[in-house]
């Protein structure tokens, strides 16, 4: 910051001024943490495991009235709860897992898809928390619990002409809803050209100006909407169609002194992004070979010459025939293609440099999104809350495996922020499922 | 009962005591006998959903619904399946929806971050079609005026622009949020939103000269702003030789450069642009140079890695996404 010289400063703008509040709030924890010794600073950024657990269970067991609010989202608490103790390596009591499974089963709805509630309608949201939940908690009966037959004419029935997908029975339409159902669609092994049909279109729709992608077409670039919108077009073959460079660049921008990840540009870090701007970049590095082909791509259409209108149309055309490669996908996605994307995506990994800051990520988790009490919140200032347990902890343990030779590899200790008893469970980045889990999941399916 | 006593209940009667309720058994949640994530309904909570359950598993289409839905709206504006059961009670009650529309209102003053409220608001504005076209406006203005980013206002104010149109002053209401505060990113998508597709304008082809002259404004007066170096990139989407041949653009770049401040930017445009194809002359050449920190770092002819690693130094948060990029840069000629 530079100091106000003679000439008045103008007064800072809301965004100004908000970005500052964090950022003071956020150094002065990093200046405590730079002065004080190391044994101190061990301790400062020890994962709190045992306050976490302690949170999450008591929430799988029992939730005050205010939480009367997400009595719609009940699935969702699920996940966040199941999901983040599984991270975390630990296992809940049989009991309560039998319980999670008939509660889910009270969730699922007799004609296809899971609700937020018993008794209310099947919504794709809750449908991916349901699934991933029964996923996470693994064996034969949550996994044969889901009527997957029924669960494919749901996705059906929210399937619009335009490629996207309604979150419910004439419910909103937007990238949440397209991932959320290709996701469940490819774990589930029922993803097919039905479904498929049109859907890159419309995400592809969403990629803005920045790069980012929006909730709707036109609408800001977001890093919830981001993820998902990256996420499906992996799943079913059309990742290419994206502006991946543009894409990458403005995800790694994100990132910003705070340490960690902010959703939209010019706006305030927040844990949660951990995972969804973090996730994305785990992604990108997956698609780098791609990436290079389109950053060679574009250092080509452009063209010097004297006589530039000549040029500019013969380079023209070229870039026309490669975007419009580019607009048809350089494959046709069919559905032999697609079934195993999500497996060889982690089957087919190579050891590459995280393209963010892992460290400084890891550093903002530990020491400014924990609560001490338990649990992970936004931002210093901000509550904790099972969202941002959950969200917090998976973008940690990407940071933790981002070197890593193949996905589940355990990682040098000079990665991991910390004492190396902090490392977490490795996830699978297009679903946010533990990854052992994953693979579990998908043998069952894949032969039905 | 656990839980803090509203003053509302004191008044209220409960629904098993009220007359015109008498004939309905109530429905109690399927919970199991050992529920997870159980939530601990108020007392008042438990018994709007239980009759709710009751109406709407029977689809009864009254009025009496129609007031329940309310009630259970406001104790969870989130269930969406109330909204939607709603939805078919307007319908079918042929509700004046003008009087729906000040109730969606009431609701979202306390509940702005909710997609249940905004897709309902969505829903009864394309019913009332045309007519709706200024409230709309009008009521996203004021949400914007309390938060000017707010991500469902700024897509339900798109939504309404596309369907019910109301373009004509939306470049103007964009300079002057932008005026307000010229890091709102929002404003500045909401932006490039009306240049590309309202009808009035001609589209990017016809806007980018004034737009470019704007942005560059903008960009002088807030080097460090990120909101208007994406603007300008995206003024030039698709159209790369453009781009890397306007002048306007690299003078600036040069211009800012010049200040050795404020310049992270610049650099990683001018990136970008070489890797498009542009050739920065002298000028640009002397100026980075003077930009060099220390004599250790390496002399580089290829003035793209010499940026990349400027950048490494100045920008140490994406020093890894800069040393990626200075090993894909094609070869120096």
């Amino acid at each position: 910051m530079e100091p106000s010289s003679v000439v008045e400063t103008p007064s800072p703008t809301v965004s100004q001024r908000d970005q500052w509040i964090v950022e003071s709030q956020v150094f002065q924890i990093y200046q405590l943490f730079s002065t004080i010794p190391p044994n101190a600073q061990s301790l400062m950024l020890e994962l709190q495991r045992d306050k976490h657990i302690e949170y999450l269970s008591k929430g799988l067991r029992h939730l005050g009235s205010a939480f009367s609010v997400l009595d719609a989202n009940r699935p969702w608490l699920c996940y966040w709860i199941i999901h983040a103790i599984a991270l975390l390596g630990e296992t809940i009591d049989d009991d309560l897992e039998d319980n999670t499974v008939d509660f889910l089963n009270r969730c699922q709805d007799p004609n296809g898809g899971f609700a937020g509630g018993p008794g209310q309608m099947p919504h794709l949201a809750t449908t991916y928390a349901s699934v991933n939940t029964l996923i996470t908690l693994g064996g034969d009966k949550a996994l044969a619990s889901i009527n997957r037959d029924k669960l494919y004419g749901f996705m059906r029935r929210m399937k619009q002409p335009n490629g996207g997908f309604r979150m419910h029975d004439e419910g909103e339409i937007d990238v949440r809803a397209c991932y959320t159902a290709i996701s469940v669609a490819s774990v589930l092994n029922i993803l097919d050209d039905e479904l498929i049909k049109n859907v890159g279109d419309f995400i592809l729709s969403c990629q803005t100006y920045e790069g980012g992608i929006a909730g709707e077409p036109g609408s800001e670039a977001h890093g919830g909407y981001t993820f998902c919108g990256l996420a499906a077009m992996i799943l079913i073959g059309e990742a290419n169609r994206l502006d991946l460079p543009r894409l990458l660049d403005w995800v790694v921008f994100r990132q910003g002194k705070e340490c960690g990840f902010q959703g939209r540009t010019n706006k305030l870090v927040d844990g949660c992004y951990s995972f969804w701007q973090g996730g994305a970049v785990a992604l990108l590095q997956r698609l780098q070979s791609v990436i290079e082909e389109q950053m060679v791509e574009a250092s080509q259409s452009f063209t010097k010459s004297d006589a530039p209108d000549e040029k500019e149309s013969s380079a023209g055309t070229s870039s026309h025939a490669t975007s419009r490669i580019r607009r048809e996908g350089i494959s046709e996605s069919c559905s032999s293609d697609v079934k195993n994307i999500g497996l060889n995506f982690i089957n087919e990994w190579r050891e590459s440099e995280p393209l963010f800051h892992s460290i400084a990520l890891q550093q903002y988790i530990l020491l400014c999104a924990q609560e001490q009490e338990g649990g992970l919140r936004d931002k210093p200032g901000k509550r904790r809350d099972h969202y941002h347990s959950c969200y917090c902890l998976s973008g940690l343990s990407l940071c933790q495996y981002s070197w890593s030779k193949r996905p589940d590899s355990p990682p040098l200790p000079k990665v991991v922020m910390g004492p190396y008893s902090n490392l977490l469970e490795p996830i699978h980045p297009l679903f946010n499922v533990v990854l052992e889990r994953y693979r579990e999941a998908h043998e069952f399916f894949s032969g039905l | 009962m656990a839980g803090k006593i509203e003053d509302e209940s004191n008044d209220r009667v409960p629904l098993r005591l009220r007359p015109e309720w008498s004939d309905v058994t109530p429905i109690p949640q399927n919970n199991g006998p050992n529920p997870v994530v159980p939530i601990n309904y108020s007392e008042e909570f438990s018994e709007v959903m239980d009759y709710f359950r009751a109406v709407y598993f029977a689809n009864e289409l009254s009025s009496r619904a129609l007031s329940l839905t309310a009630e259970a709206i406001s104790l969870n504006a989130g269930n969406y399946t109330v909204w939607h059961f709603r939805r078919s009670l307007l319908e079918s009650l042929k509700v004046d929806l003008h009087v729906e529309r000040e109730f969606v209102e009431r609701v979202a003053s306390g509940n702005s971050k909710n997609y249940q409220i905004w897709h309902h608001r969505r829903w009864v504005a394309e019913k009332l079609g045309l007519e709706a076209r200024n409230s709309e406006l009008e009521f996203t203005k004021k949400i914007l005026s309390i938060d000017a980013k707010h991500y469902h206002a700024w897509s339900h104010r798109q939504w309404v622009l596309q369907t019910l149109g109301g373009w004509e002053d939306e470049l103007n209401y964009c300079s002057e949020l932008l005026a307000e505060d010229i890091f709102n990113n929002s404003a500045w998508n909401q932006r490039y939103f009306v240049i590309t597709r309202s009808p009035f304008l001609g589209g990017i082809k016809a806007m980018r000269e004034s737009e470019v002259l704007y942005t560059i404004e903008a960009i002088i007066s807030y080097p460090e702003n990120e909101s208007s170096w994406r603007y300008l990139r995206g003024l030039y989407k698709d159209e790369a030789t453009l781009y890397v041949n306007d002048t306007q653009v690299s003078s600036v770049c040069l211009k800012i450069l010049r200040t050795k401040s404020n310049y992270l930017f610049v650099l990683s445009t001018l990136l970008d642009l070489i890797c498009l194809g542009y050739q920065p002359n002298e000028d640009f050449r002397d100026a980075i140079e003077a930009l060099r920190t220390s004599d250790n770092e390496e002399q580089d002819s290829d003035i793209a890695r010499t940026i990349c690693s400027i950048l490494e130094q100045v920008d140490p948060i994406r020093v890894n996404y800069w040393v990626w990029r200075k090993s894909r840069l094609p070869q120096a000629a």
